[in-house]
């Protein structure tokens, strides 16, 4: 196995793993805050469609991105209204949420298909950017180096600040927060916002750094993959990389499988290895979490104050 | 109260109007500076909701209120903390995966470092001889360190007005002691509290001046040090207090319910461990097992009811059958009902009708199923008995459970294990948080019950419940069960010595009592 | 004046049934609006899609056909949604249960019989719920959430049927394309029934919609699955094995997901192809919500999106609005639905604003 084949290996880890990086920061402050938010397969499609769009109509890569991760608000902020405000099933608010952004999506993306951008690739000099060795540093696109400062800063925001304290706190106990006098509401809401332009981020990684091409569904159920990234992260930003990562080796695998003509399993086997892993985690993690100690209390659990 | 000192807190016509009901209408009063007074009524008579208004956390529909003699808003709890009142409520608002520090944190209002807040802490407790661990993580610690934190929250803000929510609900008699240690510093100082409680032998013991209300209105101002607590009993209720009739001279039976060295292990990381639980029930017997929440009352009843399995089948006997490996519907058809503490979502089903719930525990008993189809006309007709016989205020059998007061629920539920006439019944915090005419109709079933022949097990952290009621009590520690005692043979101090687990020095009781929580978990 | 939400006494009954109408109605209307908005002809589009199918009985088949798998599957979904048990992989254990069927066929293709398609039909309900049983045992004993284990396995089931057709059970008639062989005529149940309009699918879905209300409003496994859903320590209480029911109501869902696919593979596909999976086993997570969880609404709600979809169809060639429609239109009318569920149980009024006493300066 040449140095070569490991390089250009891990250049591609790394750039499969970032979107699930993204997706999955912003819905474990999502989850943290105390609600599940199971939209951003989404979410992450509109943001693709958006950022595609507006690339193409401006051919400015910057606005495009900006503008992936305001459609990821608006729709997060869609959610938002109707779980917060309105106080809907959570599990459905966000199903809905993804089929109406696979629907949304497949609606607009129709006048772009088969349309092509230019792919957004590194801002560093040439050189450097398609180094034989330099280039697992500083060959990706913007959105891989934002992805690992977002988790620091995640990381940091929660259990270094106040307001990622109040946020915390909002989590584990809707109620006394409340009694306390913190606007439950708002915090989530502002974590919803949060997850969605970051989901809308991630999709746009697709549709304008891996194959900036238009297709239907490009994201495969990634989207599903972050949030099983939340759970096997025991919600702590930490363990976020690693299991992106982790990830994102497996999905490797599959496209290595495949060119490389290995024949002794089936190509679909490695398909489903990413998704199989997830089950195998998930159930691995379960098992340890005896009394779901690690999940925020309030997950999921619609917010209802009496007087 | 001296002349020409305004009223620290004063009160005036306010009134507040929920849906269906008029929680407070014209209530007027007054606390005086450095004084401690009580706020006394019944579940139900509007203590808590003008309580919630004094704190902001609500506004009134009419009145108004002044502070130190200027009339005043108070917008929100943070415009009440910026007044100087601090508010310890009856269910704490504290997050049971943070530490100490930061739940106080979190209720600060200024933003303060980790180490200031902490030597602000450490100032409060020393001050006033309370012991608490900053950096503890809430979930380990008892109820009563628990309301700690929430008292340290209120002293840091130096406050001028401290209202105390029902504090003592969930405290031994010594922890109460010390509470009321704290408190009488506090007034000392120049603070007033506003003492809500229904606990009335508290009241004549801590507070100076006490305004009565009942159903919402104020019905009566006294000093409790010159009344007793019968008087103001029944100013609080309005009536002459029934005292509950027993049979004199009854005979006990048989036993009837026997454990046996019941253990359990520990349940998830904040249960608690049953230990070597052994005791028995007499038929037409009334059992009291005493204790402060957390003690192992939940497990307990759920190794009874069945919802728990015991290791053995002997473990729990009824009459001659054994109960151990039984579930809860085998359990019921031998004769053994319970009742757990949790009204909403365990005992019923809120979002079920009246009869709906009658099916959840009764069907086996009483034959409502059949070959596994629901006998909908019997449920109807055993669910308009219990209603008809215990005296539910509900429209039908086909009311919704969440629709009746906890009261008429609680009456509702005891009605509808009772008329299974069960050889055993099971109870755990019968008349928590019900109004005290229901409570006094569900104590009468009990003693009735009773006088009929079948052995009851009452699990209440009211004291004053299982003295009135009860032939032979014990006290329920850690999981432990403490020797039997003999109402009427044996004082309050010894009961409240036993609830804290060490026989002897009353300061070391409250302070061993959190090292065995804490070294138990 | 403000707008509050005030709680009910108890849940109003006319708001259950006029919430998804409403829903519905509302729909049709921002669908007008949105095409028109996008320049096609708005309201055309909206009566294309939805009253079109109704009205023409050359289209009754469609839709009677796309109804039958949406129904058994809400159907099955509904009692695992009572039990608050959330199967999101319909759609693998759909998948896996016409694979399931189309084994047998592989394995029967020169038998002869009446047993060969009740068999095919076992299999089927079988593989569905073994598919189910898988996320089933993991939530019975690890805790782990159904919702992400059901939607992986549906992913990998994709897989299985690619895996299958692309290798051991390709066509060998098939000039590499990848299907299975085309089920013989022991095999295939027919279109429609005695030449009406009705799939064999939709008699069963309709049967079995009776047979679900009975047993939810009547027996004891009914008042067992809604009192696990409503209240689970009360279900434990009553005596209930709360793992077990939990169990029991995801591999319902896998076996009418399973029974769905099978039916759909015999008697309208005649084969399996890469072009199997239409995405029943999502909409059908919707039907079930807007039915209420209520075996006679899964049925309606069945019936309408099935006339979305075919009248989606009917759009596109009419008014040239593209064919992803129908999936937004399902998802608006769920998210209307899932709006206004507040309205069941809390009223909304106008409320005075509250007398403010006067504030005169507070001392601090």
């Amino acid at each position: 196995m040449s140095i070569d084949f490991l390089i250009s290996a891990l250049v591609t880890i790394i750039g499969v793993s970032t979107p699930i990086l993204l997706a999955a920061t912003g819905e474990l402050v999502v989850e943290k805050s105390g609600v599940l938010n199971l939209g951003v397969e989404g979410m992450m499609l509109i943001g693709a469609i958006a950022g595609f769009a507006v690339t193409n109509a401006t051919f400015n890569p910057w606005a495009g991105l900006i503008c992936a991760a305001a459609a990821g608000v608006l729709a997060a902020s869609m959610f938002g209204v109707l779980v917060l405000t309105l106080g809907s099933n959570q599990v459905a608010t966000g199903l809905a949420l993804s089929i109406f952004g696979i629907g949304l999506s497949s609606l607009i993306g129709q006048a772009y298909e088969g349309t092509m951008n230019p792919p957004f690739g590194s801002i560093f000099p040439y050189e450097l950017a398609h180094h034989p060795y330099g280039k697992v540093l500083f060959g990706h696109s913007p959105l891989v180096y934002f992805a690992f400062v977002m988790v620091f800063a995640t990381s940091w925001f929660l259990n270094r600040t106040r307001a990622g304290l109040v946020l915390r706190a909002v989590g584990e106990n809707d109620l006394s927060a409340h009694s306390i006098g913190y606007s439950v509401v708002g915090v989530r809401f502002a974590a919803i916002a949060f997850g969605g332009a970051l989901a809308g981020l991630a999709g746009a990684y697709f549709s304008m750094v891996i194959t900036p091409i238009w297709a239907q569904q490009l994201t495969a159920g990634r989207g599903w993959i972050a949030l099983a990234l939340v759970v096997f992260a025991g919600w702590r930003a930490s363990r976020l990389i690693f299991g992106a990562y982790l990830f994102g080796f497996l999905m490797t695998l599959e496209l290595y499988a495949k060119a490389s003509g290995y024949h002794v399993m089936p190509s679909q086997f490695w398909a489903s290895m990413p998704y199989l892993m997830a089950v195998v985690v998930l159930a691995v993690i379960s098992a340890r979490d005896r009394g779901g100690s690690y999940a925020p209390a309030c997950l999921g659990r619609p917010f209802v104050p009496n007087g | 109260m001296a002349a020409g000192v305004p009223a620290r807190l004063m009160l005036n016509g306010i009134a507040k109007r929920f849906p269906g009901v008029l929680a407070n209408d014209n209530v007027s009063f007054s606390v005086a500076p450095g004084k401690i007074h009580a706020l006394l009524g019944e579940n139900g008579a509007g203590k808590s909701t003008l309580v919630k208004m004094i704190y902001g956390v609500m506004p009134p529909d009419a009145g108004s209120m002044s502070w130190n003699g200027a009339q005043v808003t108070v917008a929100s709890p943070r415009a009440a903390r910026k007044l100087g009142i601090g508010m310890v409520f009856q269910h704490f608002s504290l997050f049971e995966a943070l530490s100490v520090l930061e739940n106080i944190a979190l209720g600060l209002d200024t933003r303060i470092s980790q180490r200031d807040l902490e030597v602000e802490i450490r100032k409060v407790l020393d001050s006033y001889g309370l012991k608490l661990d900053p950096f503890r993580i809430v979930a380990t610690l008892s109820v009563g360190e628990r309301q700690r934190i929430e008292i340290v929250r209120a002293l840091l803000l130096d406050p001028q007005l401290l209202i105390m929510d029902e504090p003592t609900s969930v405290l031994t008699p010594q922890e109460v002691e010390q509470l009321f240690e704290t408190l009488r510093k506090l007034a000392a100082g120049g603070c007033s509290i506003l003492y809500i409680s229904h606990k009335l032998h508290e009241i004549v013991a801590l507070c100076e001046a006490a305004t009565i209300l009942r159903a919402g209105k104020v019905v009566a101002e006294c000093d409790p040090r010159r009344e007793t607590s019968k008087s103001m009993a029944e100013l609080m209720i309005g009536t002459k207090l029934m005292s509950i009739t027993k049979a004199p001279g009854r005979t006990l039976g048989a036993p009837k319910l026997a454990v046996q060295d019941l253990s359990l292990p520990r349940r998830g990381d904040f249960g608690v461990a049953l230990q070597d639980i052994s005791f028995r029930v007499r038929a037409g017997e009334i059992f009291g097992i005493a204790g402060v929440a957390g003690n192992g009352q939940n497990e307990l009843l759920e190794a009874l009811s069945g919802e728990i399995l015991s290791p053995m089948a002997g473990t729990i006997m009824l009459d001659a059958a054994a109960l151990g490996q039984l579930g809860p519907e085998a359990r019921r058809k031998a004769g053994l009902c319970a009742v757990p503490e949790e009204r909403n979502g365990h005992a019923a089903v809120g979002e079920f009708s009246l009869a709906d719930n009658a099916i959840l525990t009764a069907r086996g008993r009483l034959g409502l199923v059949r070959r596994g189809f629901i006998n909908a006309a019997k449920a109807r007709r055993y669910t308009e008995d219990i209603i008809k016989t215990f005296g539910v205020k509900a429209q039908g059998s086909g009311t919704l459970g969440g629709s009746l007061s906890g009261g008429n629920l609680q009456k509702f539920i005891m009605g509808r294990e009772i008329l299974q006439k069960p050889g055993v019944l099971v109870l755990s915090q019968p008349t928590w948080g019900v109004d005290a005419g229901a409570a006094a109709a569900i104590h009468q079933e009990i003693v009735d019950l009773a006088a009929a022949g079948s052995a009851v097990v009452v699990i209440s952290q009211d004291l004053d419940e299982l003295l009135s009621l009860c032939d032979t009590m014990v006290v329920i520690n850690l999981g432990r069960l403490s020797r039997e005692l003999t109402v009427g043979a044996v004082s309050i101090e010894d009961i409240g010595l036993l609830m804290g687990g060490v026989h002897g020095d009353p300061a070391a009781t409250v302070h061993m009592t959190e090292v065995l929580h804490a070294t138990a978990v | 004046m403000r707008l509050r939400f005030e709680k009910r006494v108890a849940p109003s009954q006319f708001m259950q049934v006029a919430t998804p109408v409403a829903s519905v109605l509302l729909t049709m209307v921002i669908g007008a609006i949105l095409f028109e908005a996008l320049g096609y002809d708005g309201p055309r589009a909206v009566k294309e899609i939805f009253l079109t199918p109704i009205i023409e009985s050359y289209k009754w088949q469609d839709v009677a056909t796309r109804a039958a798998p949406l129904i058994l599957i809400g159907l099955g979904l509904s009692v695992g949604n009572r039990a608050k048990v959330w199967n999101i992989g319909a759609e693998g254990q759909y998948i896996i249960g016409a694979l399931s069927g189309a084994g047998v066929a592989y394995g029967t293709q020169s038998a002869q019989g009446l047993w060969i398609i009740p068999l095919m039909i076992l299999a089927g309900i079988v593989g569905g719920m073994a598919w189910a049983a898988i996320p089933a045992l993991l939530k019975v004993r690890f805790q782990v959430n159904e919702i992400l284990s059901s939607l992986m396995l549906t992913y990998v089931a994709l897989q299985v049927l690619s895996y299958l057709i692309t290798g051991p059970w390709k066509d060998p008639n098939g000039h590499n394309f990848p299907q299975t062989a085309p089920f013989t005529d022991a095999q295939l149940m027919p279109h429609t029934l005695f030449g009406t309009f009705i799939p064999p699918g939709l008699v069963v879905a309709f049967g079995l919609a009776l047979v679900f209300w009975l047993v939810i409003a009547k027996t004891t496994f009914g008042y067992q699955i809604r009192v696990v859903g409503a209240a689970p320590q009360a279900a434990r209480y009553g005596g209930f094995d709360a793992a077990q029911t939990v169990f029991l109501a995801m591999l319902i869902g896998g076996g009418t997901a399973g029974l769905a696919g099978i039916i759909e593979a015999s008697s309208q596909s005649g084969q399996i192809n890469l072009g199997f999976p239409s995405g029943y086993g999502f909409t059908a997570i919707i039907v079930s919500f807007l039915g209420r969880l209520h075996p006679v609404g899964v049925v309606i709600a069945g019936l309408l999106m099935a006339v979305s979809y075919v009248g989606g169809q009917v759009a596109q060639s009419a008014v040239h609005v593209p064919n992803a429609t129908a999936g937004i239109f399902q998802a608006t009318m769920l998210f209307l639905l899932l709006a206004s569920d507040k309205l069941v149980r809390y009223r909304l009024r106008l409320v005075r604003a509250p007398a403010k006493p006067i504030t005169a300066g507070a001392s601090a």
